[in-house]
């Protein structure tokens, strides 16, 4: 499956272009004789594009497949299918196949600053790692001092380790470090779940700062909707290794379309009525999410989908424009007569004509 | 109020004692909790909240854990001085509890049929040895109430069978099927998605109302509590700061914690975020004087940092222990300018 709608709008100065990305990785075996692979469909038929200077957020529940969009996009794993390429230079290769031109242009900030920094070393030398690699003749105390200055953090936090610090700081120092070789790009995979809401706000506030001052492209992955709605330009949703609906982030969150989109946004806790009312009709969420080992077939999400039909079961939507810029993958919005040319006569059920027709009343 | 209530904690002090000195973790908790009341209890990781749980089921590792103070009535009766034996009664019978990790909760070499068989086994009156039989068919019944499909063959899987939903069912059914008189529930939704987190507090909730169960939520999700507690304690750095009814602590929070707490959850409405609160949760081993919360806090005067503020009345229902609520001290706030 291709998003053609995505790439056809032919974005003005798309950094990062995604089409049609699979990553299946093998877990195991099945059957003596004939020996099988047993696969488990990460990515399955990806695509997007992140324009320069936007935050394009990925959301999805564990087991989506955001992170290894992440992953694949900095190099740590290697694409099964599909192509990816970042300002026309082909990203395809893991990290030992790039450049060192290239991989400079695409840093990631990790989940968990307590495993992504080492225990053993001082912050020092956590920041003068990559500048040892890529910039090895600038002075590099200057350069750590800069960069300790651009995150807040005084000079003093030079000779300090990493357990000496607060989850909030730890995560600032991993954030320096992956400024440290002065990228487009940077990926944050969940930025700030590991930390406390009362610290999460300085984090964010910093990133949105750095941002602007170095013009930065981000890909901020995380599962926290309501943090989404605050950092985002853009929202693409992740269910099973495949995007649901994409969509500037305001029209995202006021105007969602894909019935997982809808289950997932009335399912958040909010603080205030004013946010109550912000949210669309509750759908109670049912079942679980299936193991993307089964996924099961048609539209991955028909074993939870409240307004499920015959043909969900069977084939998998394509992505269908339901708005300016805003795209979403269901049968709902598909045309009622191609959906219908799709499925045999007796197995077809009346499709209705828009999906506002069907959503229950609040 | 006449009748006394289901659990009434008073003046609660714990210690630490580790090499490095004491660390002073709960000091001085007051807490209660009324039959058929739901409670929430908040506060950032660090704050007590799970320690003054534990503290209640008497499950503390001691040491280095130590009660240096304070009283822990459940219905009349004070749990610290209880002997092993009355223990064994409240815990399970009297007081319940489901933990954050289903996954470290359940027993990862017995089948859920062995670990629910010893709850429901225990659950019975002392001098009832229940056949193998009817163990099978007593633990099916929790597994039912919480609409797991196909509890037969369940009760045979192992807890690695199950996906994390399914765990914190199991844990759930678990809790319930000695039907206690008082829950605890510690972030019961925490390490699960935002959908399946929906669908575990709903059917806990949809549970307690029917068996009438009293419930204490522990989380850091403000929006959880919100939507499923009566009345709000909040906790910061082992002092209960303010306590209210969730709908007055939601319209009018008072404490600057509070407040701050608040205002650095992500609006799904839009408009930015706050910067937080500053600084981090202080140090158990030399906490400062005063009110703890006197080095992150904005308005911060200069009785706070000598004093530890009592609690303040508002209302009835609506205390906090904060000096910026003291009408006598109306003069401190004119000198300091609020930051």
């Amino acid at each position: 499956m291709t998003d053609d709608t995505l790439k056809a709008r032919g974005l003005k100065d798309e950094i990062l272009t995604v089409t049609d990305l699979k990553k299946h990785f093998v877990i195991g075996q099945k059957g003596t004789v004939n020996r099988e692979p047993i696969t488990v469909k990460a990515v399955d038929g990806v695509s997007f594009g992140v324009q320069a200077g936007e935050t394009f957020g990925l959301v999805g529940e564990s087991g989506s497949g955001k992170s290894t969009v992440a992953y694949i996009t900095v190099g740590m794993y290697q694409p099964t299918s599909g192509t990816i390429t970042f300002r026309d230079q082909d990203l395809s290769a893991d990290s030992k196949g790039r450049s060192l031109a290239l991989k400079k242009e695409i840093q990631i900030v990790f989940q968990d600053p307590g495993s992504s920094l080492n225990p053993r070393r001082s912050i020092k030398q956590i920041l003068e790692l990559p500048l040892r690699i890529h910039q090895p003749d600038k002075d590099c105390l200057h350069e750590v001092l800069r960069l300790l200055d651009l995150v807040d953090l005084p000079p003093e936090y030079l000779h300090k380790y990493p357990q000496s610090l607060s989850g909030g700081e730890k995560q600032i120092v991993a954030v320096a470090r992956a400024l440290a070789t002065d990228p487009s790009l940077v990926i944050l995979d969940e930025p700030t779940s590991a930390l406390d809401v009362s610290v999460q706000g300085k984090v964010i506030n910093l990133l949105i700062r750095l941002q602007r001052e170095f013009n930065l492209t981000f890909m901020f992955i995380t599962h926290d909707l309501s943090l989404m709605r605050n950092v985002a330009s853009r929202v693409a949703i992740m269910y099973l290794g495949k995007i649901c609906e994409v969509a500037e982030a305001a029209e995202f969150f006021q105007n969602p379309q894909h019935p997982y989109t809808q289950m997932l946004l009335s399912s958040i806790p909010v603080v205030s009525a004013e946010e109550e009312a912000a949210k669309p009709a509750k759908i109670i969420p049912t079942g679980e999410i299936p193991s993307p080992v089964n996924v099961p077939r048609g539209c991955s999400f028909h074993t939870r989908c409240p307004y499920v039909m015959d043909v969900c079961k069977q084939i998998d939507p394509v992505m269908v424009e339901v708005g300016s810029e805003h795209i979403a993958r269901c049968h709902l919005f598909e045309q009622p007569e191609a959906v219908l040319n799709q499925v045999p006569e007796e197995e077809s059920s009346p499709v209705p004509q828009s999906p506002q027709a069907i959503i229950p009343g609040n | 109020m006449s009748t006394p209530p289901l659990l009434d904690i008073k003046d609660l002090r714990v210690e630490f004692r580790v090499y490095g000195g004491v660390l002073k973790v709960l000091d001085g908790v007051n807490f209660f909790v009324n039959a058929g009341e739901k409670v929430g209890l908040v506060g950032e990781t660090g704050c007590g909240k799970t320690t003054t749980m534990k503290a209640v089921l008497r499950i503390l590792p001691m040491p280095p854990a130590y009660i240096s103070g304070g009283e822990i009535f459940f219905k009349g009766q004070d749990i610290l001085k209880m002997r092993n034996r009355d223990l064994g009664k409240v815990r399970g019978r009297g007081i319940s509890m489901i933990f954050q990790d289903p996954t470290a909760a359940l027993n990862p070499v017995f089948t859920i049929g062995q670990q629910l068989g010893a709850v429901v086994q225990h659950a019975s009156p002392a001098n009832n040895r229940l056949s193998k039989r009817q163990i099978r068919e007593k633990a099916i019944i929790p597994l039912k109430e919480v609409s797991l499909a196909d509890p037969e063959r369940l009760l045979d899987s192992y807890p690695i069978q199950l996906s994390g939903g399914m765990r914190q069912r199991v844990c759930i059914g678990m809790a319930l099927a000695t039907d206690p008189e008082l829950l605890i529930a510690d972030e019961p939704g925490t390490s699960l998605d935002v959908t399946i987190q929906d669908q575990v507090l709903r059917l806990l909730h949809g549970l307690v109302e029917k068996k009438d169960t009293s419930v204490i939520l522990i989380t850091h999700t403000l929006g959880v509590v919100r939507e499923t507690t009566d009345r709000v304690y909040v906790m910061y750095a082992g002092n209960m700061v303010e306590v209210a009814p969730t709908h007055k602590l939601f319209a009018e929070p008072l404490h600057p914690y509070t407040q701050g707490l608040m205002q650095a959850v992500p609006k799904l409405t839009g408009g930015g975020i706050a910067e937080g609160i500053p600084g981090r949760i202080p140090s158990y081993l030399d906490p400062p004087p005063g009110c703890r919360f006197n080095t992150r806090c904005p308005r911060v005067m200069d009785v706070c940092r000598h004093q530890k503020p009592p609690y303040f009345y508002l209302d009835e229902d609506h205390q906090v222990a904060c000096f910026l609520y003291d009408q006598t001290l109306d003069q401190h706030k004119e000198e300091t300018p609020s930051i």
